[in-house]
């Protein structure tokens, strides 16, 4: 007998199972949302925790890294969301519209749900419960993140998260905060889905944050799916604050649309082990895709940035520029594929990596990958990594300038140049206080 | 105010200062002129601080103090400056701050209070209007996209700031054409006062056409080998440095 299923192996993929059997019935959604559920489940059934022999996770071996499961978040307490109160702290003085999730549950009372003209917001719960068409034909199967397991299997977990709805030529002033907060004392595993459609011509800033606690080893795995319409704009900044002992596992998939513009921005300080994957792809000629990130690690954290940008149409330009200060025993990855098609003619792709090593004993691995199938386009990718450049440091020394600081001046700098691309002002400020309050620590 | 005795000095295991001796007396300027090679610029990075150049005989006492046994952020402190011969470029720092960061830092170690801001943009735009500096290029980091012109003004315009008793300009000429020259060497002379010696080195006699020095040495293969007054300058701009190269036997 041909048995093509593979054998479930580690303690986590068993849990994994286990979970999945005893939650099915209860997540939300009818018949339709269960069968696509039990579709992505198969696949994680078929391949199991992604590892090192898989070429996308070469760098992040989940299984390794996922020793054991967690069971699956309860809804959350009285007490984790107290303690939720202070969820995006980060931005805080920022005049946002905050939605809370608490272990992954939407908390409505911590939301600002007040209305707003040609702005739709909702969970997805509830969405998927009242069995919401849009909503459902939005999670078929078929999207660029297809084939990921770590994707899968937040499509098959699913429990809540935004659905965002900006209508057409809707231009949304104040910025739209997913704050994911983790309140719980007991580890477990959370699955957050968001679906976020900004229609043509419509403009949103879209920010998400990740926090919870240093005392629980919890497992966040969160998915994003945006969609930007013909002529939309769309900012997204994910800032991903996980507790010092947490598991991250993200996806996000983007469709843009025709002269859209999708301006995307990572920044990663928490967690023990991050792995941030992009997969966007350009549907309409014309669109401006710009991917950005910054990793601050220190310790033992690992960090790592996926990205598969997907030139479909001509004539559309991406930009990657993500930069690393890694200390410690840190490691930073960055893996990007850049897939230009056939047709898609006049690309202008570039993606560039950075890191700084602020050790002996941290690594940086860039793998980039350009998969070029039209001729007449330009494509172009860059990696360097170093320690802080001595000249520089003297140069600010003589000034009278003591060591440490110089050091702190130029790293400062460093990640400076890329939050610089950030649109959004406040946002902006945020993250470099962030990112000095990380190099405070140092010195 | 500054005075070397005998200093050697080797980089990469290669001996570029070979016994050099100097006193400055405040309210001096030196200039030292040599031909490419002779360890002018050797010697101003030392007197810097810079790592990889290794003292292997001699000494440097400045104000009194033992200035080789300070790191370059102390002796800053004390009142050395070194004008680049390369301004870096410092991408994502702006120029205003890192002219606040360094005159503070200066100020803390002196245990002088720190300037505030108002205070010191007083300061800045002053001293920047003096060097045909525009203010936009204040909000742009540290000599990005600068122009050689920009980038040598900018030095100065630290010095002006900075207010060092001793000033080593480092091939301050390098790159400059003649109304840049003249906007630098300007910048300089108003700097000059009794109280503040200058080192001025340079390859060639035009700057000391603009910034006129008390003395002249003559460096070569790693020794001060001819000391004069400012017209031994043109006497080297008439004659060239070949005179000077022969190896002593």
């Amino acid at each position: 007998m041909n048995v093509d299923l593979r054998q479930i192996r580690t303690a986590a993929e068993t849990a994994i199972a286990e979970n999945f059997a005893a939650a099915k019935a209860k997540l939300p959604g009818g018949r339709d949302v269960a069968l696509r559920r039990e579709e992505a489940f198969r696949r994680f059934e078929q391949q199991g925790l992604p590892h090192r022999r898989i070429e996308e996770w070469k760098y992040t071996d989940l299984r390794a890294l996922m020793r054991e499961g967690r069971p699956l978040a309860e809804p959350p307490s009285a007490a984790a969301k107290k303690r939720a109160k202070s969820a995006g702290a980060v931005l805080a003085g920022i005049d946002v519209r905050r939605l809370v999730f608490v272990d992954g549950a939407f908390v409505p009372e911590l939301s600002d749900l007040s209305a707003e003209p040609g702005l739709a917001i909702g969970s997805l719960a509830e969405a998927l419960g009242r069995g919401a068409p849009e909503v459902i034909a939005r999670l078929s199967a078929g999207g660029p993140a297809d084939g990921d397991v770590a994707f899968a299997l937040n499509t098959a977990f699913m429990g809540d998260g935004a659905v965002i709805e900006v209508d057409k030529g809707v231009h949304v002033a104040r910025p739209i905060h997913l704050a994911f907060f983790y309140g719980s004392e007991r580890a477990a595993t959370v699955f957050a889905r968001s679906l976020v459609v900004v229609k043509d011509g419509a403009s949103l800033t879209l920010i998400e944050s990740h926090e919870g606690p240093d005392s629980v080893d919890y497992h966040a795995n969160s998915a994003l799916d945006l969609i930007v319409g013909d002529d939309a704009v769309a900012h997204h900044v994910k800032i991903g604050e996980e507790g010092s002992r947490a598991l991250h596992v993200a996806t996000l998939t983007a469709t843009v649309g025709k002269n859209a513009r999708l301006h995307d921005f990572t920044f990663i300080r928490g967690g023990a082990v991050v792995r941030n994957q992009l997969f966007v792809l350009c549907t309409g000629a014309g669109a401006t895709l710009g991917l950005n990130g910054v990793n601050l690690l220190r310790g033992k954290q690992h960090a790592d940035n996926t990205l598969v940008v997907d030139h479909a149409v001509g004539g559309c330009v991406s930009r990657e520029v993500f930069k690393s200060v890694l200390d410690d025993e840190s490691r930073a990855v960055f893996q990007g594929k850049i897939i230009v098609r056939p047709d898609a003619q006049k690309t202008d792709a570039r993606m560039m990596t950075r890191a700084l090593l602020l050790s002996e004993d941290a690594e940086s691995d860039n793998k980039p990958e350009l998969e070029i199938f039209a001729d007449d386009v330009q494509c172009g990718h860059g990696a360097t990594s170093g320690a802080i450049d001595e000249d520089l440091k003297f140069y600010l020394m003589a000034r009278g300038i003591p060591e440490k600081q110089a050091e702190a001046l130029l790293i400062e700098s460093f990640v400076g140049e890329a939050i610089e691309g950030i649109a959004h002002d406040g946002v902006k400020e945020a993250l470099m206080d962030a990112a000095r309050k990380w190099l405070a620590v140092r010195v | 105010m500054l005075e070397i005795k005998n200093l050697q000095v080797e980089v990469e295991g290669r001996q570029i200062l070979k016994g050099l001796d100097l006193t400055v007396n405040k309210g001096e300027v030196h200039a030292i002129m040599g031909p490419n090679g002779s360890g002018k610029s050797t010697l101003a990075h030392v007197l810097a601080g810079r790592d990889h150049y290794d003292v292997t005989a001699g000494e440097v006492s400045f104000d009194g103090i033992d200035l080789l046994d300070l790191e370059p952020d102390e002796r800053a402190a004390k009142g050395l400056f070194l004008a680049f011969q390369y301004p870096l470029e410092i991408p994502g720092v702006v120029t205003f701050e890192f002219l606040r960061t360094a005159l503070n830092a200066q100020r803390k170690k002196r245990g002088e209070p720190e300037l505030m801001t108002p205070d010191f943009l007083k300061r800045v735009r002053e001293a920047a209007a003096k060097l045909h500096i525009d203010q936009e290029m204040l909000r742009r980091p540290v000599n990005v996209g600068f122009s050689g012109g920009e980038k040598k003004r900018n030095e100065i315009l630290q010095m002006a700031l900075l207010e060092p008793k001793l000033a080593v300009l480092d091939e301050t000429d390098s790159g400059l054409d003649i109304d840049a020259l003249k906007v630098v060497a300007d910048g300089v002379n108003q700097l000059r006062s009794p109280e503040r010696a200058m080192i001025v080195i340079t390859h060639y006699q035009r700057l000391l056409d603009h910034i006129v020095p008390d003395v002249v040495h003559v460096l070569s293969r790693g020794r001060i080998v001819k000391t004069g007054g400012k017209e031994l300058a043109l006497e080297l701009e008439a004659e060239g440095y070949a005179v000077f190269e022969a190896e002593p036997v």
